[in-house]
């Protein structure tokens, strides 16, 4: 294939705002530009109906929309996307191996933007139970608990905004919270006391779950008592965080206890000529904007390291 | 070929009578990993005339829906001389896909 030959400027992992931003930056300075997705453009906002905190759009932008647009404008410039999964890299090689389900990539420079994903939460059964009572993502799922009881597991904004969003669909929504005050935001916590068919269970952690063929109910541990409850749901939705996509980058890329890759304002990894945009690396604030602000960094960092080279 | 939209009064026409194997997606307009994945669908319809993709809107076909148990979306099941032969929830790479239909 004649695709497994070209050696790319740079090839950029994930078409998130950070991939398609250093996209757009990178065929702009002139390097031969690849995108790796393993789906549409966008990553997470693609999952986010309505985003408000992107300048530029006063009366918001759908993530997805946003997401298509970024890899347009990317695109117009000459950049090129192949919908594939990375399976794994060898970013100390000279040039950099990308192996993908589709064929070999071969690059000068890297820019990791694989982005974060949500956490599970690591019980037995819960993969198995996936589209059979488990979920991650109640806007999607939702409808399809309609009149039925479910719980939503975590107490961050995420948690708070999809036990909203399930109360106006299901019976009964009982969100589980590990701790006895929530993190979301302040805007929620009124909603959520005032909406009749949400019970918040403090202290409590999600132990077993149980299942004949779907989910039927979890145990839950009191975390002060010890005490264990038993819970008969439909539906459970795990809300409890995210994680950064780096398992492959592991022995090769420097990564903080919680997985993201070591980086700063530079993007700059512990490999020359291999740079971290986005939520995948180790940051303050992980927004749309200050993703796409990585990825105009990255470029020019990437940009700068094969001009010296050459 | 480009995506098929099947409904429940064509499916059994569509999906089970097909010679060649058929990729069942079920999905709507409203969830963000069915999107996601819309562009793979179209590729593999444009790339691979011996599949074929039908979309199945699980708003506007709530019964084609419960006849197969539709508890996440998207799902995509792959039929195979009218037989269902595997189901997968959620977003799927193109990779995965084509082998489920080869």
């Amino acid at each position: 294939m004649s695709d497994s030959v070209k050696i790319y400027d740079t090839v950029i992992l994930g078409g998130g705002p950070a991939g398609y931003t250093a996209a757009l930056y990178a065929v702009r300075s002139g390097l031969s530009t690849l995108v790796l997705e393993k789906f549409s453009p966008g990553g997470q906002m693609t999952q986010t109906a309505q985003i408000d905190n992107y300048p530029g759009f006063h009366e918001g932008i759908d993530g997805f929309t946003l997401g298509y647009q970024m890899q347009l404008g990317a695109h117009r410039f000459g950049a090129e996307t192949v919908q594939t999964e990375v399976l794994s890299v060898d970013l100390k090689a000279e040039p950099k191996i990308i192996t993908t389900d589709m064929g070999v990539y071969l690059a000068q420079t890297v820019i990791v933007a694989t982005g974060a994903d949500h956490k599970h939460l690591g019980i037995e059964g819960e993969t198995e139970l996936i589209g059979r009572g488990v979920g991650y993502c109640a806007a999607c799922d939702g409808m399809l608990y309609r009149g039925k009881t479910v719980a939503v597991v975590g107490g961050g904004n995420t948690a708070a905004a999809d036990a909203l969003f399930l109360s106006r669909v299901c019976a009964k929504v009982y969100l589980i919270h590990r701790r006895d005050a929530l993190r979301a935001s302040k805007i929620y916590h009124e909603p959520l006391e005032n909406t009749g068919n949400i019970q918040i269970l403090w202290n409590a952690t999600v132990e077993t779950l149980h299942s004949d063929k779907k989910l039927t109910g979890a145990t839950l541990r009191q975390v002060k008592t010890g005490e264990t409850v038993e819970l008969p749901l439909d539906g459970l939705f795990v809300s409890v965080g995210q994680a950064p996509n780096t398992l492959m980058f592991r022995g090769q890329l420097d990564l903080d206890k919680e997985g993201y890759i070591v980086s700063g304002e530079t993007t700059e990894t512990n490999i020359p000529g291999v740079y971290a945009a986005g939520d995948v690396r180790t940051k303050e604030l992980r927004q749309v904007i200050t993703a796409a602000a990585d990825g105009a960094v990255a470029a020019h960092m990437a940009e700068g390291y094969l001009s010296a080279k050459r | 070929m480009s995506v098929i939209h099947a409904t429940n009064a064509n499916f059994n026409e569509i999906v089970l009578g097909s010679d060649i194997p058929v990729l069942v997606d079920f999905f709507a307009t409203w969830c963000g990993p069915c999107r996601m994945i819309a562009p793979i669908l179209e590729e593999i319809a444009a790339e691979h005339p011996e599949y074929k993709i039908v979309k199945i809107d699980v708003d506007e076909e709530p019964d084609l829906a419960t006849r197969f148990g539709i508890m996440s979306i998207p799902t995509l099941m792959v039929f195979k001389k009218g037989e269902l032969v595997s189901t997968t929830m959620g977003a799927q790479p193109k990779a995965k896909l084509l082998s489920l239909l080869a």
